[in-house]
């Protein structure tokens, strides 16, 4: 078969599986965030917290429950890298250094599962599944109670409460992703993937050198990795690792489960704000801008310019043969359209255009369909710009899902579109103009740059992939990201939550012959324009003289 | 509207102009600034304002622009430290900019300047004749009555200030303000009692009571409103303002982390090519057109003789949900007419048409001249002449008899009136009305109109009934189109009439309104405005009594009329001087028309960036990545003709869209999805291609100045 033919037959299989998924799993989110009733487990868990499920919350407690849980989460993951030849199933490693336990902590709080150790030499088997798998898990349900909170802001009106963190959060866990990551385990443990709690198996290769290989309880983690759109892996390698990814199958289900839960969420919102189609019209934007990267990454990695690809028939530099062109792109657009970062290939050694469009298709500001959660949520806010400008052209006070667009909502969302961009340019630009993490470019020239600007960009946007070619375990990458993740993460976030706040406040309006429809093509296209136009404008200086010099 | 039936009501008055009538914008005085046109020479007479406004005090309102003026300062200090061709360039066409999108409000400020100065003569110094206790005149400055005092006014003289007419009726020319010639009745008591401060009194003798502090009066808003003195900015610019600065921090730092990266990359670049980076790229065209765009849309509502107290109101009207209009006057002229003659079995028409003509003859209400004028167009009936019938004697109508007619030579008595009164006096002057008469009558009343029975009675026979004048409302022309328009915009339309269910329902019908409120009470109507904005709806009225003030408050946009009362005046946040109150829907035009400028100049601006960034980025970084040099699509001649082409692109398309923001995107009243795409194509997709064609026609041009080009 081709590689253009199983490319699209794996896209197809993939859509579909998504399609199948997509209705029932997105009523299933809506009832679990709609739900009155608590179960034995959850009543026990809100006791001991003291927690009373039925109270909603003003937005500013809801932000400040999550920002106190994510900050105690971050202490707790802090320590336990420090102390980690204390714990038990360590391994034997040490502690982790200051700078880089920070780094990590901050980074699996986050969502952003950036990381500057590898995993399989640095941490501990208790470290990786009562650590950073539980991250995995808190992160993903965090992201997702923001989102709920944002929806409800949009279908309540009159009145200051956007829902319970807690409850959310609880609920996101034991409803949601628990039991899909136990089935994605399983899944994954029957095509291959490894499940122990081996301290490592010494083996002599062929050629006779001597090797030690580490096992582990890496199919558990895989799919909490995948399903929470976290993406750090157990391995180094990641996906690229036979372990975590053993063949074409478990590649194309890895990629599904990463896209599982943002698509389904779209169906979600549909039903909570009880009109379907904006649902369907906030999907079409997502799919539309994955389709355009995913065509652009496949055709560039297809291209294979220059006399040496020719030969070897493909781009294979950095690919796993396993895999092939297709998947690695299709991978490639997946991980950095959700904000992932679990690769299964090396981005930085894609071709120069190709890498620049997995640097792009971040800088959108990972709404394709973006994380579990901060999709959605980042997805509607740049709606609401879309419909600010659109709406003006219609004459109306714009309004979006029967709530007006009133100064104080701009207010909210230009902050929150400012914030990536600052962070991202900012960063980039502070490690380009001192000497010392110039340095730790690994290639000269525009490739280079590229490596800063996708280590910034990635950690602004939670995504966590790295482009490598870098070495960022120094005290100022570790540092510098560290706060970009976090920046990147909770200013968004307390952005959002407080546009939550004003939204639920306001009377909804009716609509009329007046009002712009936000769920036909045209605003879909406006939506998807604006967002790439946005970021365009935004990045297209840094990408000029990043994958741009180097390209064309 | 307080009574729709009152005989105070302008618009039934005789004496009073027939100004309701018109659909179409009442003409203005020659003395008036025209909406949307743009006189070149306005431009080279506001530049000294334009150059007075570059103090950065007053930049700063504008963000978007202050970034451009402290970037052209710095490009200046540059330029004077290390100068060259291209550095002065660059600095000059910056300095345009600035001064180019202080002219777009200067120019607009200007226009209302014009307005204000023509209103200022009206106000020229007069002398007030103040009415003390004892009944003795005092002449004092205008400036000096308070509030509360009263002043005499004879024929010729000025109204001294704002007020209430207490004594008196006098025919007053209100041009100054209206612009309309035509003088207008003033009287005290009912709803025609204000008069205006400015205006003339042109005939007899009043006293009015002076209800507006000095300084505080109608013409001095007025006055303050066009100069745009007291300009606020509206939520919606407010928001918009918000989003510009956001974008421009964005792009500023874009421009600033791009110099390290130049750094690293081997091409540094000069501050004067990254200020012009920036120049481009913040949203410049919106930024300076925004001041000038709403200032026009102001302009635009007092050249449809509109006074809107707020920026905020003219913008709630391009939101309104639902409009009220009162029944008579707006949506109907305002009396009733008659449309036909139904005789009774064994009555030709012609015999009931000529009956009910000489019973009319003596009428001079409006009802009993439309008879006449019926009688004449339906069977061909001359109209007597007074003094024709010799020994007639007329039957005046009486609210006991309700019926009027007419006692002819030769005993033959006609009457017409009310079909009860008519038919008792048929059988009091022992006639047997038929049931058929009865039938006639509640048909006409069931289809919305009043029926008037006419009897005769011939020399001592017993009297019978002729047939029955079907009296109706008349909608004017053109309503119905044009609440269809309303619909299409999305806007509902409410009846409100003090006549019975039945018959408000048969009119709503003929003119196509979307839903009616019969016998409304003020009470009633105060209560449907609440019930609408329970619901979220934006609420538009007019009104002119005092007892339609509170609803006018309540409403979101409540436009007075100018002949109403001062309490009415005062509720509204909108006074309308041709007191037409069909010119709600203009005023939701105008409204849709500032937001929908606003929003395509953003749009426009914005989509302009794509174009900018093909021209300087290869200038920029061709040279030391040759491979950039694909970018420059647009095959710019060096890249300094580059990067000043686009600074001048960019600086010339501000002046260029001064008249589209002064006069307003055009607006036709579509769907919401139509008008989008309407925008999208001209404002967006025209926003990317321009500059391509703009900035490659200017790089022809600049690239023959030796140093800049090659």
């Amino acid at each position: 078969m081709s590689e253009t033919a199983s490319g699209l037959l794996q896209v197809g299989l993939l859509i579909a599986a998504l399609a199948a998924c997509y209705l029932p799993l997105g009523a299933y989110m809506a009832r679990v965030y709609t739900s009155e009733h608590d179960n034995g487990v959850e009543r026990v868990l809100y006791r001991l917290m003291g927690v009373d499920s039925k109270a909603d919350q003003r937005w500013p407690v809801y932000a400040r429950s999550l920002l106190a849980f994510s900050a105690v989460s971050v202490l707790g993951l802090y320590a336990m890298l420090r102390f980690q030849p204390h714990l038990p199933l360590s391994l034997g490693f040490p502690g982790v250094a200051p700078d880089q336990a920070f780094n990590t902590a901050a980074s699996f709080v986050t969502n952003t599962n950036w990381q500057s150790y590898s995993g399989e030499s640095t941490m501990g088997h208790l470290v990786q599944m009562s650590g950073l798998a539980v991250q995995n898990f808190a992160s993903a349900a965090v992201g997702m109670a923001v989102a709920i909170a944002l929806v409800r802001g949009f279908m309540r009106s009159r009145t200051d409460r956007v829902g319970n963190f807690w409850v959310d959060l609880v609920r996101g866990i034991l409803r949601i992703l628990l039991p899909m990551a136990v089935v994605g385990t399983i899944v994954l443990l029957a095509l291959g993937a490894v499940q122990n709690l081996s301290a490592g198996t010494d083996a002599t290769t062929l050629a006779g050198v001597h090797q030690t290989i580490t096992g582990g309880p890496v199919a558990s983690q895989e799919a909490i990795k995948e399903l929470g759109t976290n993406g750090g892996g157990f391995y180094n390698a990641n996906s690229a690792h036979p372990f975590e990814n053993p063949n074409p199958l478990s590649n194309i289900l890895e990629i599904f489960m990463l896209l599982l839960i943002p698509v389904a969420l779209t169906r979600t919102f549909g039903l909570m704000v009880k009109d379907k189609r904006q649902g369907y019209a906030i999907l079409a934007a997502m799919g539309a801008l994955w389709a355009t990267i995913l065509v652009g990454i496949s055709t560039l990695e297809a291209g294979h310019a220059g006399t040496a690809l020719k030969l070897a028939g493909a781009s294979m530099e950095g690919k796993e043969t396993r895999f092939g062109v297709a998947a690695s792109s299709l991978f490639a657009t997946s991980t950095t359209g959700t904000s992932t970062g679990a690769v299964n290939s090396f981005h930085d050694s894609f071709s120069a255009l190709g890498g620049g469009l997995t640097i792009f298709h971040m800088g959108l500001g990972e709404v394709s369909p973006g994380g579990v959660g901060s999709g959605l949520y980042g997805m509607l806010i740049l709606a609401v710009v879309t419909v600010f400008v659109a709406g003006l052209m219609v004459g109306r006070t714009p309004e979006y899902l029967r709530k007006k667009i009133t100064p104080r909502e701009i207010k909210l969302v230009s902050l929150y579109i400012l914030t990536m961009p600052v962070v991202v340019l900012a960063g980039t630009g502070l490690a380009m103009s001192l000497s010392g993490p110039k340095e730790s470019i690994l290639n000269p020239g525009p490739h280079g740059l590229s490596e800063v600007l996708y280590a910034f960009m990635s950690s602004a946007n939670n995504n966590g992939s790295a482009f490598a070619g870098i070495s960022v375990n120094t005290g100022f990458y570790n540092t510098a990201l560290a706060l970009a993740m976090l920046a990147g993460r909770f200013v968004p976030i307390v952005l959002a939550l407080a546009l939550a706040g004003s939204l639920a406040r306001q009377q909804a309006v009716p609509g009329n012959a007046g009002t712009l429809p936000t769920h036909r093509p045209l605003f879909v296209g406006m939506l998807v324009g604006v967002v790439i136009i946005v970021a365009g404008l935004t990045f297209f200086p840094a990408l000029a003289l990043g994958p741009l010099a180097e390209g064309l | 509207m307080s009574t729709t039936t009152s005989p105070l009501d302008p618009r039934t008055s005789p004496e009073g102009p027939p100004r309701m009538s018109t659909l179409t914008p009442t003409p203005t005085a020659p003395s008036r600034v025209q909406a949307g046109s743009l006189d070149p020479k306005m431009l080279l007479t506001s530049l000294p304002d334009a150059v007075r406004k570059l103090d950065p005090r007053v930049m700063v309102r504008s963000p978007v622009m202050f970034v451009v003026e402290v970037g052209a300062a710095l490009s200046t200090a540059l330029a004077v430290t290390d100068p060259s061709l291209f550095a002065w360039s660059v600095v000059v066409w910056l300095w345009i900019t600035v001064i180019f999108a202080n002219l777009a409000e200067a120019v607009a400020e200007g226009r209302g300047k014009a307005q204000a100065a023509s209103l200022r003569r009206a106000k020229t110094e007069t002398i007030a004749r103040l009415l003390r206790d004892d009944g003795s005149e005092q002449d004092v400055p205008a400036s000096e009555p308070r509030l509360g005092d009263h002043v005499v006014v004879e024929a010729g003289e000025v109204i001294p200030g704002d007020g209430d007419v207490i004594e008196g009726v006098a025919s007053v020319d209100e041009s100054a303000i209206t612009g309309e010639s035509a003088p207008v009745i003033r009287e005290s008591g009912g709803d025609r009692s204000s008069v205006t401060g400015g205006t003339k009194v042109l005939s007899d003798r009043i006293v009015v009571v002076i209800t507006a502090k000095p300084g505080e009066s109608f013409i001095d808003r007025m006055i303050a409103l066009v100069e745009g003195a007291s300009r606020q900015k509206t939520p919606n610019e407010i928001a918009l303002n918000i989003l510009l600065a956001s974008l421009t921090i964005v792009f500023l730092m874009a421009t600033v982390t791009l110099q390290p990266f130049a750094i690293y990359s081997g091409a540094g670049q000069s501050l004067i090519v990254l200020v012009a980076l920036l120049v481009c790229l913040i949203p410049t065209t919106i930024g300076a057109l925004l001041s000038a765009i709403g200032i026009a849309g102001m302009d635009r509502l007092v050249q449809h003789n509109v006074l809107a107290m707020s920026g905020r109101a003219v913008e709630a009207a391009g939101d309104v949900n639902t409009l009220l209009l009162d029944k008579t006057g707006t949506i109907t002229l305002g009396n009733r007419q008659a449309a036909e003659f139904i005789p009774v079995r064994g009555v030709a028409g012609e015999e009931l048409a000529d009956a009910a003509q000489l019973s009319s003859l003596a009428d001079e209400t409006p009802e009993g001249r439309s008879i006449v004028v019926l009688a004449k167009t339906a069977y061909g009936l001359r109209e007597r002449q007074p003094g024709e019938l010799k020994t007639a004697s007329f039957v005046v109508f009486t609210a006991q008899t309700r019926m009027s007619g007419v006692d002819l030579e030769g005993g033959r008595q006609i009457r017409k009136g009310a079909a009860t009164a008519v038919m008792k006096w048929v059988r009091d002057q022992g006639g047997h009305p038929s049931d058929e008469v009865g039938a006639i009558v509640d048909g006409i009343s069931t289809g919305g109109g009043t029926p008037l029975v006419v009897a005769e009675r011939t020399n001592g026979q017993p009297a019978r009934c002729l047939g029955v004048i079907n009296l109706k409302d008349v909608v004017k022309e053109g309503m119905r189109e044009r609440f269809e328009e309303m619909r299409r915009m999305g806007i509902r339309t409410v009846m409100i009439t003090g006549d019975n269910p039945l018959t408000a329902k048969a009119i709503a019908d003929e003119a196509g309104v979307d839903d009616f409120l019969a016998e409304a009470t003020p009470e009633e109507k105060m209560a449907l405005i609440k019930a609408e904005q329970q619901g979220g709806r934006l609420v538009a009225m007019t009104g002119d009594g005092t007892n339609d003030a509170p609803a006018l408050a309540q409403a979101d946009v409540g436009v007075a009329m100018n002949t109403g009362t001062s309490a009415a005046k005062e509720a509204g946040n909108m006074v309308d001087l041709d007191s037409n109150p069909t010119k709600l829907i203009e005023i939701v035009k105008i409204g849709k028309q500032l937001l929908i400028t606003r929003g395509s100049l953003t749009t426009f601006s914005i989509a302009n960036d794509i174009a900018k960034y093909f021209a300087i980025i290869p200038a920029m970084f061709a040279g030391v990545y040759p491979g950039l040099d694909t970018l420059n699509i647009m095959r710019l001649a060096t890249p300094e003709s580059a990067i000043l082409s686009a600074v001048i692109f960019n600086a010339l398309i501000i002046i260029g869209l001064i008249p589209l923001a002064l006069r307003g995107v055009q607006y036709t009243p579509s769907s919401a999805a139509s008008m989008l795409r309407r925008n999208l194509a001209i404002y967006g997709v025209g926003g990317i291609l321009s500059p391509f064609i703009g900035i490659k026609l200017i790089d022809l041009l600049v690239s023959q100045i030796p140093g800049i080009g090659r």
